[in-house]
């Protein structure tokens, strides 16, 4: 490779390199910033080029998010549809008509000019639990239980962190009051969350045979909202890696033209 | 000067390879850009939409929004669905029923342009297939055409007592869409 | 431009073409045989980088627009639409996020090797001066940009960088605060401030597309500088533009682009931060406010300087001084490499650029403080001292006699190479 012998090349690879690095200096300790609890990776199906969701689990997540967080929590961006497409729980058509018309929607106005509820459509974007900001806090100690739609995004560690905050919760260690309403987590920035324990052992019945723990509780719904956040993982990874090999072969292809083109010049 | 020769073939070959899969791909990335324009998955989804048919009296029409057209619903008199039965293939410009609760082809009789044989309930997408305006028809005192159906304001098409093209520009009879009879005075279109 | 046209019209067509808007002869004469100097190294491709990402910019720009929603109240929203809904959307916005970051990195390469190789010294002052102009319109269209998606981020970055110019208010009271309002359209970060920065942010590439064409013209008066910094002087030490460097430029874009696919498909949000998928919430500013890793050295500057004042006029000085290089630096030798101490000292440069740019994401107090203003004086120090003193003082090492002897060797350099541009073998 002489190439990398010109001292211009290898000036450019050096400075490439310290760029990148520097690049991702840059971007590590912009997340990083604040003294964060250490937040345990997990392995998901969906880490890596080639992960995708485990569509029983992203069901079961959805279970426990129905039964459980969407009490308080909302997920505006979602619809029901969403429940069936590709690369998501994947529940079939009748199944996703199902769990919306689980839910009464206000609709209108009629022919009279007047609101009236029906029964949910696929169309139909989540229920909020709440009519406004106001109303949320109002019901929660002040407290406002933030949208769910793209948390796993939002949150440094995404999915890992979320699994760590609902099995975070413990009895503060001595030394440490918390305040009248609050409750000690490990995993949340400043140990005080105002969200009370959410998830049990047997909180949510699971239909599927998978045992009712805790901790699948909290890895489902976690998968779930990842899902939420990024509804098209899998395709981005598929067409990720058709478009790398193909890049790679154009590469090398270019490397080789290069090579031709300038073999007959010395340089 | 060290210029050793190398056959000028293959490095043609080399650079047209190259040069070739990089169009391949460069086209091959256009799509995205263009098919970001097609519907959306939020538009396809829309919801179908139920209308409510009771009041609608003999003789009238109403309007509703599906997918964001307008679908026309006309309560026929007796009078006007004889008017179309009378009408023969032979007559028409486009013998076809256009209807999508049937297959594609189905002659234009006038039992082929309603659904489940109810020659009361008219229901047609209220778009004239020339170029797309909205034909007059649905008030009481609009004009309706020589054929008193509807007229399309636009260019003069002529449409019957069943939305088919008797005279004009437009080269089609009004589509109708796809709906059902939830109850005898109940529909879902879509 | 500079150089006498060897276009000749294959065919009747052409030629009555040419006699009417001779395009096909402009680019014969500048991208098809337009003498090169046959010894650039690849940091020479990043010209070529930046151009496809100001197309890529744009395309995805343009398609985006037709779903973004510029209100206060649906621009998170419909930025969420755009990634769930809209076909092909999430790689659209990917592309155009991510995209932002890869000009940055191509254009921060691009103006090291500059500086490095002295591409500033006469004849081209013009064309770095129009390459910090295209800089400077890079950085306020990609801060426009990142406030659109309306998330925590974007909206307390607009509140703070807006509200620098509330420091005019030291030098004369209630100059700032209306400078401030005048941009917002409001007495806050609101609607108003939303719709403009939309508007800006869709005009603004256009002007960066006008500049990058002047900064080409520019460019090929002179012709390319290259890593002797010796000007071309006889027919063997150049080669055609076509195939030489197109080729070559061709194969340093797909590797470039082979990164920027990766962070697409396998990191989209690494180089952004997870608050700003948080819809902006005007009551609740976020811990740390961190903006794009590319202004993170600016802002390190400005939070080096404790006066509010001082510190806005050091960040603007910090970009505005690039413009006077050309006669800041004082050597009369060009590339670096023939300068035995200057290029040390812009090892240093360049280390404290790093510096600044990490501890611009930390928090300033302690040692990241004191670090920072040692940085911060050191990269005024090299620009307003080192390059003037040194250019004085320093004895250049040897230098080749031309760029045919720096690549061949001594006593070459007579006969013509294959492919000279004088002589093209083929088109």
């Amino acid at each position: 490779m002489k190439a990398i012998t010109s001292p211009g090349m290898r000036l450019a690879s050096i400075l490439s390199v310290g760029l990148l690095c520097a690049l991702g200096a840059f971007a590590a300790p912009a997340r990083a910033a604040g003294d964060l609890p250490t937040i345990t990776a997990q392995s998901w199906s969906f880490n890596g080029p080639f992960g995708t969701f485990d569509r029983g689990q992203l069901q079961r997540g959805y279970k426990v998010y129905k039964e459980v967080c969407a009490g308080c929590h909302g997920m505006k961006f979602l619809h029901f549809r969403n429940l069936g497409e590709e690369g998501g729980p994947e529940f079939s058509e009748a199944a996703v008509k199902a769990l919306a018309a689980e839910v009464e929607v206000s609709d209108g106005p009629n022919d009279e000019g007047e609101m009236f509820d029906r029964a949910g459509r696929p169309a139909d974007a989540f229920p909020s639990p709440f009519a406004n900001a106001q109303a949320a806090r109002a019901a929660n100690n002040g407290a406002l239980p933030p949208d769910l739609s793209v948390m796993a995004k939002a949150r440094t560690g995404g999915a890992d962190y979320l699994y760590a905050l609902l099995t975070g919760y413990s009895d503060p260690p001595e030394g440490v009051t918390v305040a009248e309403g609050m409750n000690y987590n490990k995993a949340f920035p400043g140990h005080q969350i105002a969200m009370a324990v959410p998830l049990f052992d047997d909180g949510v019945e699971y239909t599927d045979g998978t045992a009712a723990t805790l901790d699948n509780h909290a890895k489902d719904v976690s998968a779930f909202l990842m899902w939420a956040a990024e509804p098209k993982l899998e395709e981005r990874l598929r067409i990720g890696l058709r478009f790398m090999i193909y890049l790679v072969l154009l590469t090398g292809f270019l490397y080789l033209a290069k090579r031709r083109v300038w073999g007959s010049l010395k340089h | 000067m060290a210029a050793k020769t190398i056959e000028p073939t293959r490095r043609d070959f080399m650079t047209i390879t190259a040069g070739a899969f990089a169009a391949v791909g460069a086209a091959a990335s256009l799509w995205p850009f263009i098919d970001q324009m097609n519907p959306d998955a939020s538009a396809l989804s829309l919801a179908s939409i139920e209308v409510d048919l009771a009041p609608v009296q003999e003789g009238q029409a109403i309007t509703v929004m599906w997918r964001g057209k307008p679908v026309f619903i006309r309560h026929r008199t007796a009078e006007e669905i004889e008017k179309a039965k009378a009408v023969s293939l032979s007559e028409l410009p486009d013998p076809e029923a256009r209807n999508m609760n049937l297959e594609a082809g189905a002659p234009a009789n006038d039992i082929n342009r309603v659904k489940d044989k109810n020659e009361k309930w008219l229901v047609l997408i209220g778009i004239c297939t020339h170029l797309g305006c909205i034909p007059k028809g649905q008030g009481i005192a609009d004009v309706k055409g020589e054929y008193g159906g509807w007229f399309c304001p636009c260019h003069g098409s002529h449409y019957d007592t069943a939305g088919r093209i008797r005279k004009g520009p437009a080269p089609r009879n009004l589509d109708v869409p796809p709906f059902n009879f939830l109850s005898e005075t109940k529909i879902k279109i879509g | 431009m500079a150089h006498e046209s060897t276009y000749k019209p294959g065919n009747a067509l052409s030629k009555w073409f040419d006699d009417r808007l001779p395009v096909l002869r402009l680019m014969h004469d500048q991208f098809g045989v337009f003498p090169m100097p046959r010894n650039l190294n690849y940091l020479w491709t990043f010209g070529g980088i930046l151009t496809f990402f100001l197309v890529v910019q744009v395309l995805s720009g343009v398609v985006l627009a037709m779903h973004y929603v510029p209100h206060e109240s649906m621009a998170f929203a419909s930025v969420e639409h755009i990634m769930r809904d809209v076909n092909w959307g999430w790689l659209l916005r990917y592309m155009h996020a991510n995209g932002g970051s890869m000009f940055f990195l191509a254009v921060y390469l691009h103006i090291i090797r500059g500086m490095y190789y002295g591409s500033y010294k006469a004849p081209r002052e013009i064309l770095w001066i129009l390459g910090v102009f295209i800089f400077l319109a890079m950085m306020a269209t990609a801060f426009m940009g990142y406030s659109l998606v309306w998330g925590q981020m974007s909206f307390w970055a607009v509140t703070v960088i807006t509200n620098l110019f509330s420091s005019l208010d030291a030098i004369w009271s209630g100059l700032g605060t209306a400078i401030v309002e005048w941009i917002w359209g409001g007495f806050a970060v609101g609607n108003p401030t939303l719709n403009r920065l939309y508007s800006l942010h869709y005009l603004l590439p256009f002007v960066i597309f006008g500049l990058v064409l002047l900064h080409i013209w520019a460019l090929h008066v002179p012709g390319s500088n290259n890593p002797t910094g010796i000007e071309i002087k006889t027919k063997s030490d150049s080669i055609s533009f076509h195939p030489y460097y197109t080729v070559k430029d061709g194969f340093a874009m797909s590797a470039f682009i082979v990164l920027f696919a990766f962070f697409i498909f396998y990191a989209p949000n690494f180089l952004s931060h997870p608050d700003n998928y948080i819809e902006a919430d005007p009551l609740v500013t976020p811990p740390h406010i961190v903006p794009e890793w590319y202004f993170l050295p600016f802002y390190a500057i400005l939070r080096a300087i404790p006066d509010k004042l001082l510190g806005v006029i050091a960040l603007f000085a910090s970009i505005l001084l690039l413009l006077f290089i050309p006669w800041l630096d004082t050597s009369k030798v060009k590339s670096a490499r023939y300068r035995p101490i200057y290029k040390w000292f812009f090892a240093l440069f360049v280390i404290s650029g790093l510096v600044l740019g990490y501890l611009g994401a930390k928090a300033p107090e302690g040692w990241y403080l004191i670090v920072g203003r040692i940085a911060t004086a050191y990269y005024f120090l090299h620009l307003l001292v080192i390059m003037p003193v040194v250019g004085w003082i320093e004895k250049p090492t040897a230098m080749p006699g031309s760029i045919t002897e720096s690549v061949l060797g001594k006593g070459a350099g007579g006969g013509t190479p294959k492919g000279a541009a004088a002589a093209p073998e083929r088109r």
